[in-house]
């Protein structure tokens, strides 16, 4: 960059976007006018209320007949279309034959107006012959009852190192300890629900969905309905979270997006909280056992995870496991280490990405397996963890399983959040309370993470920068927002790079007529790819303009200099020669100012980080209540710090809410008990404290931007911590372990049965 | 979701309500606050044809001193009960559980009589009028008639209200005893009640231990045979005949009972 002035980079700038969303609102599926939709009928889902039953017939004559019912469409409708011919586990758009889990889509109904949809689908008749359910990792393992009989198993694929092998490997450890323990299945709640509208004219399918990346969507809608990528058009307006939910699209968008070209009119879907809660995919449901070993003087020498993944119905989430694997000993140099898993499916929602989707769950297994290590040894959890984290010296790290840490320190994350914390007094506080026997005791639980962010990185990410003759800015981002700031973020850079106002910056993302490159927002990977292949358009055009520039000045290009703080190119020391952006743009003619990039990284980074939890716990009812939460959370070389203490604010409360509240639960036949937001239980502002958020910044040197992802780390360090603060709270009186979400009947569940077994001990 | 059809009608005057319930009969619903019926209603699991809109009946909302008793009307917003000067010095148990249903939105919208003529052994106020021998006064076409809340529920959101039936009005007398306390244990802020429990003086009644609110009748009788309050809670779960679901099983249920009643009593004591 010429000049020197202060840089934007690095700054809290307020978000863009926020204004026009706070104000006017954003513009959902839901709430679209646009002309091609005008006279749209209505898509409303049949869906399956049985866990597990062949399906004998669909009647849909009664339901033709009633008001405003334009059509019935089922999986005969969609023929060929409907299955995926050639898999072993197909997954049909809409069931025929069988139908796998609680809210399957089993046919369409469409109407002229939305409540019509809702009382026609009650008359369209499906005749059910309910089979056994399969519920849970035992069942699933059982094969009794199998949901594809033609495989043979409900076990998907198993990988990693051979289950319960390998015993020889804690040869030398004084302490070996183990235990299984569930991480359970959660629902994304995202604010708005899934929605579509799909309108098909001349041959072209157009689909506005809510979806985290439109070019994937596109892929997979062209795709399954067997057309041209060109004859296919996403749009995404806004879209209101995700959470991984909404990578690409599911099943039911594909259907209504077929439905278009079906009916001769434009189609509309936006499903309701009870269809979301059951048919939007879930998250997490792993069955870990762990194992650890080590001396007595804490140096941990052998870690083996096995679990046993659900994927639910279908196996969409296949490859979570192998994430999960890949971060098996997470923060730890352990010298031994080995990982093994078995993928099921089981009659319940499927299971696919959630913040996380797989890191969480390996950080949640050694975390728990480092705290009974250092319990079992009667060691401070944080003088064990100090001892086995990988060096700072040891960077680049290549950990058992193949994971390459790009940098990191993190003892010194951990120094820092005890610090930030008060480690000591914590300690000591809890140590009063103990001595008391106070009803409220204190519990102080701590985890040390390392995530794998941009796993995709070699599908990279694309960014167009255009200088108008306006002087203006247009950015083109592959990478589809739904809540980051990517406009805000996308503007600093150019800012930065040309010395144009963000304000005079318009980001635009999610048309794949406009965008017809790019991969989209998930695994943290945004700023370090979608970002970095800004920048790069950006200084590129840069470059550019330094020739238009000295063309119109008529001076060489080493001449020419531009004017950070006031955009603006001139010849070096001549006064009077001053050109605006505008102008150089109009010199580029017709072939335009701008800038095309795929930024592709040549691997992943590792964000960081270590997370203080302190909870009070009511001894008597078992309440556990979160009352502070300090955490450092390394994300490299941060862009934007306003942004990212957001995505730690929100992943510190979606971790903190799988340790304390969340849990989908189904009974022995499959039928959902969490299906409404009465009985989900979503963590809310009053059960969390004001979290306590300690800078620190380790560059990455895989990107120019030095940066890593931040949109999951907070969840991933959260979780185990909470839940570790839950059990500290009540481990003097024998606990050990409670599973998660560690509600008030567990936790009471617990100190009761750890006080039977202590009055035995001591008869 | 999405309601099944139905006719909406809004009454202008509790005697238009009447009719227009006498017409429809068990067709109908009074339609208050509409936070327990409409999401039912959503649920399809409440299927009523016909909507009989109470919530303009300003007549109905009001917090009044009558002497020995306070008067509330039936449409009276919970938020109102929370914040009502009258109430804070005069039945503070009441104004402390309207203040601790749901949320703010739902305070602002839920109703007294709502929540009574639910009878959903989950909420609060059933029981706290419980323990405040309130008594309830009724409309219908055969005229006015008073309920003692000890009659007034009959079963799981069952209530001796006919179908044609307006609750109007809820009769308080004022305490003799300033000793009062209400504990609502919840996983989240805004939940129902797990368990909850409402003292006031030697009166104990039980949120979500039956299938309607209870007395704690056994604690009630061991205070007044002079038995300290931590043995008298330990008395709390007899005679309940709690339900398990998500949250809790039976036993926990009991115990939190226990808990619930001991910290009830002791905090009631320590207003004396
Ligand atoms: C998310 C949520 C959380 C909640 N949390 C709590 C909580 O923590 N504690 C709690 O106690 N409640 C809770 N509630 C319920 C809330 O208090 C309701 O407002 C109340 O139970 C019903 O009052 P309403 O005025 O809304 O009644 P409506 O929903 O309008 O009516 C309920 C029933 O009573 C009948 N009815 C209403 N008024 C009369 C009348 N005057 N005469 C005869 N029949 C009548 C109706 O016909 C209907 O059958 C919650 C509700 C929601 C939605």
């Amino acid at each position: 960059m010429d000049g020197d002035r202060a840089s934007v980079l690095g700054s809290r700038v307020l978000r863009m976007e926020d204004h026009r969303l706070l104000t006017a609102g954003g513009t959902y599926v839901a709430d679209l006018r646009v002309p091609e939709l005008a006279g749209a009928a209505q898509v409303t889902f049949v869906r399956s209320p049985i866990a597990h039953a062949l399906i004998t017939g669909i009647d849909a004559s009664v339901a033709l007949g009633e008001p405003g019912v334009v059509a019935v469409l089922t999986g005969r409708d969609l023929g060929d279309l409907n299955g995926q011919a050639g898999q072993p586990m197909p997954e049909p758009l809409l069931a025929t034959g069988r139908v796998r889990f609680v809210g399957e889509p089993v046919a369409m109904v469409i109407t002229d107006g939305r409540y019509q949809g809702e009382d026609a689908a009650e008359l369209v008749s499906v005749d059910y012959e309910p089979l056994a359910a399969v519920v849970g990792f035992g069942a699933a393992l059982a094969d009794e009852t199998l949901l594809f009989p033609d495989t043979g198993s409900n076990v998907v694929a198993t990988g990693g190192d051979e289950q319960g092998a390998g015993d020889a490997m804690f040869d030398g450890c004084d302490v070996v300890l183990g235990a299984t323990f569930p991480n359970q299945r959660v629902a994304p709640v995202p604010l708005e629900v899934r929605g579509a509208a799909a309108a098909w004219a001349d041959g072209r399918l157009t689909v506005w969905a809510s979806t985290q990346n439109a070019q994937i969507a596109r892929a997979t809608i062209s795709g399954r309905l067997a057309m041209d990528q060109a004859a296919v058009r996403v749009i995404t307006p806004d879209v209101g979270g995700g959470f991984g939910a909404k990578i690409g699209t599911d099943r039911d968008a594909i259907a209504v997006a077929w439905a278009a070209t079906r009916v001769g009119r434009p189609v509309c879907w936006s499903e309701t909280r009870g269809e979301n809660l059951v048919a939007m995919t879930h998250g997490r449901s792993q069955r870990q056992t762990v194992r650890i070993g080590g001396t007595r003087d804490g140096r941990i020498l052998a870690y083996r995870l096995d679990f046993v993944q659900d994927l639910g119905a279908y196996p969409r989430g296949a490859y979570l496991a192998s994430l999960t694997r890949l971060m098996t000993s997470g923060a730890y140099e352990i010298p031994r280490v080995r990982c093994g898993y078995q993928v099921v499916v089981t009659n319940t929602t499927p299971v696919d990405a959630y913040r996380g989707a797989g890191r969480p769950e390996a950080t949640a297994a050694i975390e728990r397996a480092v705290d009974m290590f250092a319990a079992e040894i009667g060691m401070d959890p944080a003088e064990v963890r100090r001892l086995n984290v990988v060096p700072p010296g040891s960077f680049p790290y290549t950990s058992p399983t193949g994971a390459v840490y790009d940098t990191g320190d993190y003892a010194a994350a951990l120094d820092k959040v005890l610090a930030a914390a008060g480690y000591r007094d914590l300690r000591a506080e809890q140590a009063r309370r103990r001595e008391r026997g106070d009803t409220m005791q204190l519990g102080i639980g701590l985890s040390v993470y390392v995530e794998v962010t941009a796993g995709d990185h070699a599908s990279g990410e694309t960014g167009k920068v255009e200088v108008h003759e306006d002087g203006t800015v247009t950015v083109s981002t592959g990478s589809s927002p739904h809540g980051q700031g990517h406009a805000t973020s996308w503007a600093m850079l150019v800012q930065e790079e040309l010395g144009i106002p963000m304000a005079d910056v318009t980001v635009v993302h999610g048309d794949t007529d406009v965008i017809p490159r790019g991969t989209g927002t998930y695994g943290s990977r945004s700023l370090q790819l979608g970002g970095a292949a800004v920048q790069k358009a950006a200084a590129a055009v840069r470059e550019q303009a330094r020739g238009l520039a000295a063309e119109l000045a008529g001076a060489t290009e080493a001449e020419m200099e531009l004017d950070p703080r006031l955009g603006i190119w001139r010849v070096r020391g001549e006064s009077g020669t001053e050109l605006e952006w505008g102008k150089v743009a109009g010199q580029a003619g017709i072939e335009g100012l701008v800038a095309d990039v795929l930024f592709v990284a040549k691997s992943p980074t590792f964000p960081f980080g270590a997370h203080v939890a302190v909870v009070e716990v009511d001894t008597e009812t078992g309440k556990a209540s979160l009352v502070r939460h300090v955490t450092v959370d390394d994300a490299g070389t941060l862009l934007n710090p306003l942004l990212a203490e957001g995505q730690r604010h929100g992943g510190i409360a979606q971790g903190a809410a799988q340790a304390l509240v969340e849990e989908v639960l189904y009974d022995p036949d499959g039928n959902p008990l969490t299906a409404t937001l009465a009985d989900y239980a979503t963590i809310t502002a009053t059960e969390l404290p004001s979290f306590e958020l300690v800078a620190s910044q380790t560059p990455t040197a895989v990107n120019p931007l030095g940066a890593k992802g931040i949109g999951e780390a907070g969840t991933i360090g959260s979780t185990p911590a909470v839940q570790s603060a839950v059990i500290d709270a009540v481990a003097h009186l024998g606990v050990r372990h409670i599973d998660m979400p560690t509600t008030p009947q567990r936790v009471w569940a617990a100190i009761s049965a750890a006080a039977i077994s202590a009055a035995r001990g001591g008869q | 979701m999405i309601p099944a059809p139905f006719s909406y009608y809004r009454a202008l005057s509790v005697d238009e309500a009447l009719d227009l319930a006498a017409e429809h009969g068990e067709e109908a619903k009074f339609l208050a606050g509409g936070h327990s019926l409409l999401p039912l209603m959503k649920l399809r699991l409440a299927l009523p044809e016909v909507v009989i809109d109470i919530g303009r009946l300003a007549d109905l909302s009001h917090i009044r001193d009558a002497g020995d008793h306070i008067t509330l009307g039936a449409l009276t917003r919970h938020h109102d009960l929370e914040h009502s000067g009258l109430l804070a010095r005069e039945l503070p148990l009441l104004a402390c559980a309207a203040g601790q249903v749901g949320d703010p939105q739902i305070r602002h919208r839920g109703t007294i009589g709502g929540s009574l003529a639910h009878a959903d052994p989950a909420s609060d106020l059933p029981a706290v009028v419980l323990a405040l021998d309130a008594t309830l006064v009724a409309r219908g076409p055969s005229g006015t008639r008073e309920i003692a809340a000890a009659d007034f529920f009959g079963g799981l959101f069952e209530t001796a209200l006919e179908p044609d039936e307006l609750l109007t009005e809820i009769r308080v007398p004022k305490p003799a005893a300033p000793r009062w306390s209400f504990q609502k244990f919840t996983k989240r802020a805004i939940d129902w009640a797990i368990v909850g429990v409402a003292v006031q003086g030697d009166a104990v009644a039980l949120v979500n231990m039956g299938e309607t609110p209870l007395r704690a009748a056994a604690v009630e009788r061991a205070l007044a045979d002079g038995a300290a309050p931590r043995a008298a809670a330990a008395l709390a779960a007899e005679g309940t005949r709690a339900s398990a679901d998500i949250n809790a099983t039976r036993d926990y249920r009991e115990h939190l009972a226990r808990v619930l009643v001991a910290r009830g009593l002791q905090e009631a004591h320590a207003r004396a």
